[in-house]
């Protein structure tokens, strides 16, 4: 016999776990938005360090895989370290920080700057998957609310931000529409990623853990950020280039560099910099 | 106690169940989140009449004891070869979260669960085999999946798949979502796909 015991299924998840996983994602797709009840399961992780978006990623994932795993744009947090050093135990699958090589890439929190292709996966880790949850905290109501494409309080809070701020004050997790539908949290992205939802050559796939929660945009899918005719939608905008890359169009980290008020501001995507940095040199 | 497990019950399933079911589900993934798009899942199981080998594919892949499969004209042998493998049972229209039909028609959207619009999501999928994927009706797709249109053709539809399809499309979030299978190959249409004939 092997003296090396397999310790693990493929990909850690039981193939049981598996096939339940993978109905509630092809339903999920196909009704764009809509949450999807699974049964999650215990990860070796705590929740919210992304065991929804794991359990996604372990059913979706296959030996020809190349995973890529972000945390706030970053390939090398402790987050995205552990869970790519995870799945290369579990899997064996190949892993990259570079985006364009990556077929399956998980995400915490951001959209790569460098646009998605046709064929890839972006799994997002999801903490609170219902939109409308800080508006009614009552589950078989917001259920109701989106049965009925009930959406005007989620109007009303966009309204109050404009009342005591005079702008949409939501910077992030910002609300959007799925192919005129279902409303839909994108998961705690930026707003200045959200227009790289719309018509992504993508499959955007979500996983919620602890709430037990799958949703999913098929590729080229409407995807609007809800917004007012005299207060339209705007993605914020930075006074300066990346301090690293000199990048102009992408979302900037506030870096404090010593403690004399020094401060950096530089692209949260860190592949994305590197790139430019090298293609530069 | 007698061991009564015929052999036929026994053969034709997945050789590594793990990484072919894998396989198998990325195609599906891919078919699903594409709507149109054939895709081959290769020679990976013999299945009993009446499923083809791309319906046996996919139910060994994602079928289990937690969904009853309906099958228009079933067979004791594949039951059993499904019992086998998958631990799923045959069941009525009414709570087959699989059903296997001749043919896509108005009919089944009385018989088979269409999921509510609270819960759309408990819905039945519905496999139908076509003699051909690749020539016969011409059909316009569009909507999410699909990069402006696109078109598929079938072979072997009854004249009112357009206006089953309609129907089908008008009970959005509810409804029923399509796989047509031939031979080892599919294509999907989730029920959020509009499909017009040409």
């Amino acid at each position: 016999m092997n003296a090396t015991l397999p310790a693990y299924n493929f990909a850690y998840l039981d193939e049981q776990t598996k096939r339940m996983i993978r109905r509630a994602i092809l339903k999920a797709v196909a009704i764009p938005g809509y949450q999807v009840p699974f049964a999650s399961r215990e990860m070796p992780m705590p929740y919210g360090w992304g065991t929804g978006g794991v359990q996604v990623t372990a059913s979706v994932i296959g030996p020809d895989d190349i995973l890529k795993v972000i945390d706030q744009g970053s390939d090398d947090t402790t987050n995205a370290v552990s869970i790519r050093a995870f799945f290369a135990r579990v899997a064996n699958v190949a892993v990259t920080t570079k985006t364009v090589e990556a077929t399956v890439i998980q995400t915490r929190h951001r959209i790569p700057e460098t646009p998605l292709s046709e064929g890839q996966i972006l799994v997002y880790q999801v903490p609170i998957p219902e939109p409308l949850r800080f508006l009614e905290p009552r589950e078989t109501e917001t259920r109701i609310m989106h049965a009925l494409e009930e959406y005007g309080l989620m109007h009303v809070k966009l309204y109050e931000d404009i009342a005591q701020n005079g702008h949409i004050a939501t910077t992030y997790a910002y609300p959007v529409k799925v192919e005129g539908r279902y409303v839909m949290d994108p998961s705690p992205i930026p707003k200045f990623d959200n227009p790289k939802m719309d018509d992504c050559p993508a499959l955007q796939l979500f996983g919620a853990g602890r709430e037990q929660r799958i949703y999913a945009i098929p590729p080229h899918t409407r995807i609007e950020s809800l917004d007012f005719e005299d207060h339209p939608f705007r993605v914020q905008e930075f006074d300066r280039p990346c301090g690293l890359c000199g990048a102009t169009d992408v979302y900037l980290d506030e870096i404090v560099t010593d403690d004399r008020g020094g401060r950096l501001f530089a692209c949260s995507d860190t592949d994305y910099c590197e790139e430019r940095r090298e293609r530069a040199a | 106690m007698s061991f009564t497990q015929s052999q036929t019950a026994i053969d034709g399933g997945f050789l590594d169940p793990a990484f072919d079911a894998q396989g198998v589900f990325a195609r599906l993934l891919t078919a699903i989140s594409r709507p149109g798009t054939v895709v081959d899942l290769g020679v990976c199981c013999r299945s009993p009449a009446p499923l083809s080998m791309a319906q046996g594919a996919l139910l060994l892949a994602i079928a289990d004891g937690d969904t009853p499969v309906f099958v228009e004209e079933g067979s004791e042998a594949m039951a059993e070869w499904l019992a086998f493998h998958t631990g799923a049972r045959i069941g009525e229209p009414s709570e087959a979260q699989f059903a296997i039909v001749s043919r896509p028609s108005r009919e089944w959207l009385e018989r088979l669960p269409l999921g509510t619009l609270a819960y759309p999501d408990r819905s039945a999928t519905v496999l139908v085999e076509v003699e051909s994927l690749k020539d016969g009706h011409s059909f316009t797709l569009e909507g999410p999946g699909i990069n402006g249109t696109s078109r598929i053709v079938l072979a072997g539809l009854l004249d009112d798949f357009a206006e089953f399809r309609k129907a089908n499309h008008a009970l959005f979030p509810c409804g029923l979502d399509l796989v047509f299978t031939c031979g080892s190959e599919l294509l999907a249409l989730p029920r959020s796909t509009i499909v017009t004939e040409v």
